[in-house]
């Protein structure tokens, strides 16, 4: 099985020192060995409620921040020995949607510039062909050509994050980290923008890794998903399969949390237990333990290992019971 | 399904309505915001009437403002002298002309080479952060805990009195606050996803800092500049006034004042008059950044 992108160990830690005149060093591990691969044309999710260090995974893969310890590769290529012109051209392949259309465009640019500076970044297009390319790639995201010459602030939510899609797509990359794309847009909008990436998805066979908290878009845009909790992978697998028969509590109740748009379960949502621990002084154990409701002594001392018997993993002692 | 057909974000009835008819940039907007403040407009006006003043001065002064004359001394202002005339029976008129130019010189000059360091130190501080940042910071942090017109006085002093080693003490002096502003806002500007996009894409730190940080912190670099031009042409009367600035004879708004104060009851005009052209500058200057401000960052206000 080839993979596009394949992400093992991976550790982000952050350190903050603080305090006088004792400094006390806090250490915040927001990755903390996640591991999964994506395969061409393949939509992966990886959700997570805020703070479980799911953006920080997004980032540390296309080496927007240098992470710690763990490994990504890109096809062949090491991502994280790459340098200079290697990672340039790696950067070619690789692009991100960012979550707030608001300010993943320079408001000091016209349209038509940001569109064509990745072209002249790259050395693939300049002046007029790269102002014919930049048409094109509005054209794409369903925006007339006209829109070249404004400014960012002419335009609403939907409309940038189309332009932010198209900045993205300017490289024809094979895959795109997509980090809470829709998150900041509304509902309506959100459709449109999903409708398009799924569009692109099979017209140009790229590959998605689509960062977000929102179960309903990810089952619907996704073929398979990683859950977060805490900085590690805890539930891994096939869309339906996860969402379906959750093995890990966490999954369950976060499923069980996302509102079904049926009025006869009106009501029926399970109260979720307590706040996510902070990443600085995550619980002994399993970190899910203190708000799960299967935990027994054993989850508070000991971190379940990852099993995986079908393609569907989950790192927990005691899983819900399979099908 | 193709794109084409993927429905547009526009509103239905309206296809193009929020898509306003006339593309303006972000600095037309800015322009149109400042012209529709009156206040700042006047102050813009006085200041450019100051420097046609200082450059037109051989052409507008009515006597050569170094040419004394034993038969004026310290006259009333009157037709012949509009300001009178100070101790060597100079007109005063042609010596607040012509100190028009020592002054906004010092105002722009001075600040021009404070930005000249603050801004880049600002900028590197903050883009690069770590080491680089602590250091530079902590050389600004002392530099700032010196009161700026003493840190002033005493490099102007090192580097001996006259007027471009006024400009450079006074320059260097305030550099620290624009290092400050530029770092500030650098912060502020690097936070925001398109600086990530374009390292994704692939441009190098650099490019990054000065095609797409640089031009953002311009908008508040510009007003702390006009209202640091404010602060410098007070400096400059300042160091003037204590012998620091412009050389006697050549005439300058703070030396007037400090050839006028043994003269306050029996000659107040010869301070008069200079005070007032300080006066108006520094104000104009401090109208229109101000103004800048509100221009220039519609979300304060």
């Amino acid at each position: 099985m080839s993979h596009v992108l394949q992400v093992a160990g991976l550790k982000k830690h952050f350190t903050v020192t603080k305090g006088f005149p004792k400094p006390v060093t806090t250490i915040v591990r927001a990755v903390d060995g996640v591991d999964f691969a994506v395969q061409p044309a393949e939509a992966f999710g990886l959700v997570g409620e805020s703070g479980c260090g799911k953006s920080t995974v997004a980032r540390a893969a296309l080496r927007l921040i240098e992470p710690d310890a763990g490994s990504v590769r890109f096809g062949d290529t090491d991502v994280l020995a790459a340098r200079g012109g290697a990672l340039r051209r790696l950067r070619r392949r690789m692009q991100i949607v960012f979550q707030d259309p608001y300010s993943s465009l320079n408001p000091r640019r016209t349209i038509g510039r940001t569109l064509a500076e990745p072209l002249s970044v790259h050395g693939i297009a300049r002046g007029r062909a790269a102002r014919e390319q930049a048409g094109a790639l509005l054209a794409e995201v369903g925006l007339p050509e006209t829109a070249l010459d404004r400014y960012p602030h002419e335009f609403s939510g939907g409309q940038r994050q189309r332009i932010g899609i198209a900045r993205a797509l300017a490289l024809q990359p094979e895959l795109i980290v997509a980090d809470e794309p829709v998150s900041a847009l509304d509902v309506s909008v959100q459709a449109q923008v999903l409708l398009l990436l799924r569009e692109l998805q099979s017209r140009r066979g790229l590959a998605f890794v689509f960062v977000s908290h929102d179960l309903g878009v990810v089952r619907w845009f996704c073929a398979r998903v990683a859950v977060m909790y805490l900085g590690r992978i805890v539930e891994q697998g096939p869309v339906a399969e996860v969402f379906a028969r959750p093995r890990h509590p966490y999954t369950r109740m976060l499923r069980d949390a996302s509102p079904i748009p049926d009025p006869s379960q009106r009501g029926v949502l399970p109260r979720v237990v307590g706040e996510i621990p902070s990443a600085a002084a995550p619980p002994p154990g399993c970190h899910f333990h203190p708000r799960c409701p299967r935990a027994t002594d054993r989850c508070t001392q000991e971190y379940p290992a990852w099993t995986d018997p079908d393609g569907h993993g989950f790192a927990c002692h005691h899983p819900e019971p399979a099908g | 399904m193709t794109a084409a057909t993927l429905p547009s974000t526009s509103t239905p009835g309206a296809p193009a309505a929020s898509v306003a008819p006339r593309t303006r940039s972000p600095r037309q907007l800015a322009v149109r915001r400042f012209l529709g403040r009156p206040v700042a407009v006047a102050g813009l006006v006085v200041i450019l009437a100051f420097i046609v003043i200082a450059v037109a001065a051989p052409l507008l002064a009515p006597y050569d403002p170094i040419a004394t004359s034993w038969s004026a001394i310290r006259k009333a202002p009157s037709a012949a002298h509009w300001m009178g005339t100070d101790e060597n029976g100079r007109d005063v008129l042609s010596r607040v002309i012509f100190g028009a130019r020592a002054s906004m010189l010092a105002g722009v000059v001075s600040v021009l080479i404070a930005a000249g360091i603050g801004v880049p130190a600002g900028l590197i501080a903050g883009f690069a952060g770590g080491w680089t940042d602590t250091i530079l910071s902590r050389i600004v942090d002392a530099m700032l805990a010196c009161p700026f017109l003493i840190l002033a006085i005493a490099l102007a002093a090192f580097l001996g009195p006259d007027l471009t080693n006024a400009m450079i003490a006074i320059g260097v002096s305030t550099a620290p606050r624009f290092m400050r502003v530029a770092r500030a806002a650098t912060l502020d500007a690097a936070s925001n996803e398109y600086v990530e996009a374009a390292r994704a894409l692939g441009n190098p730190p650099w490019r990054v800092a000065l095609r797409h940080v640089l031009p953002n912190i311009v908008p508040p670099v510009l007003v702390q500049g006009t209202l640091a031009i404010a602060a410098a042409i007070i400096a400059e009367a300042s160091l003037s006034f204590l012998g620091l600035g412009q050389q006697p004879p050549a005439p300058s708004w703070g030396s007037m004042l400090n050839a006028a104060q043994r003269f306050l009851s029996q000659a107040p005009w010869l301070a008069i008059f200079p005070g007032l052209a300080i006066f108006l500058v520094v104000l104009s200057f401090n109208l229109v950044g101000d103004g800048l401000r509100d221009a220039l960052d519609p979300r304060r206000r």
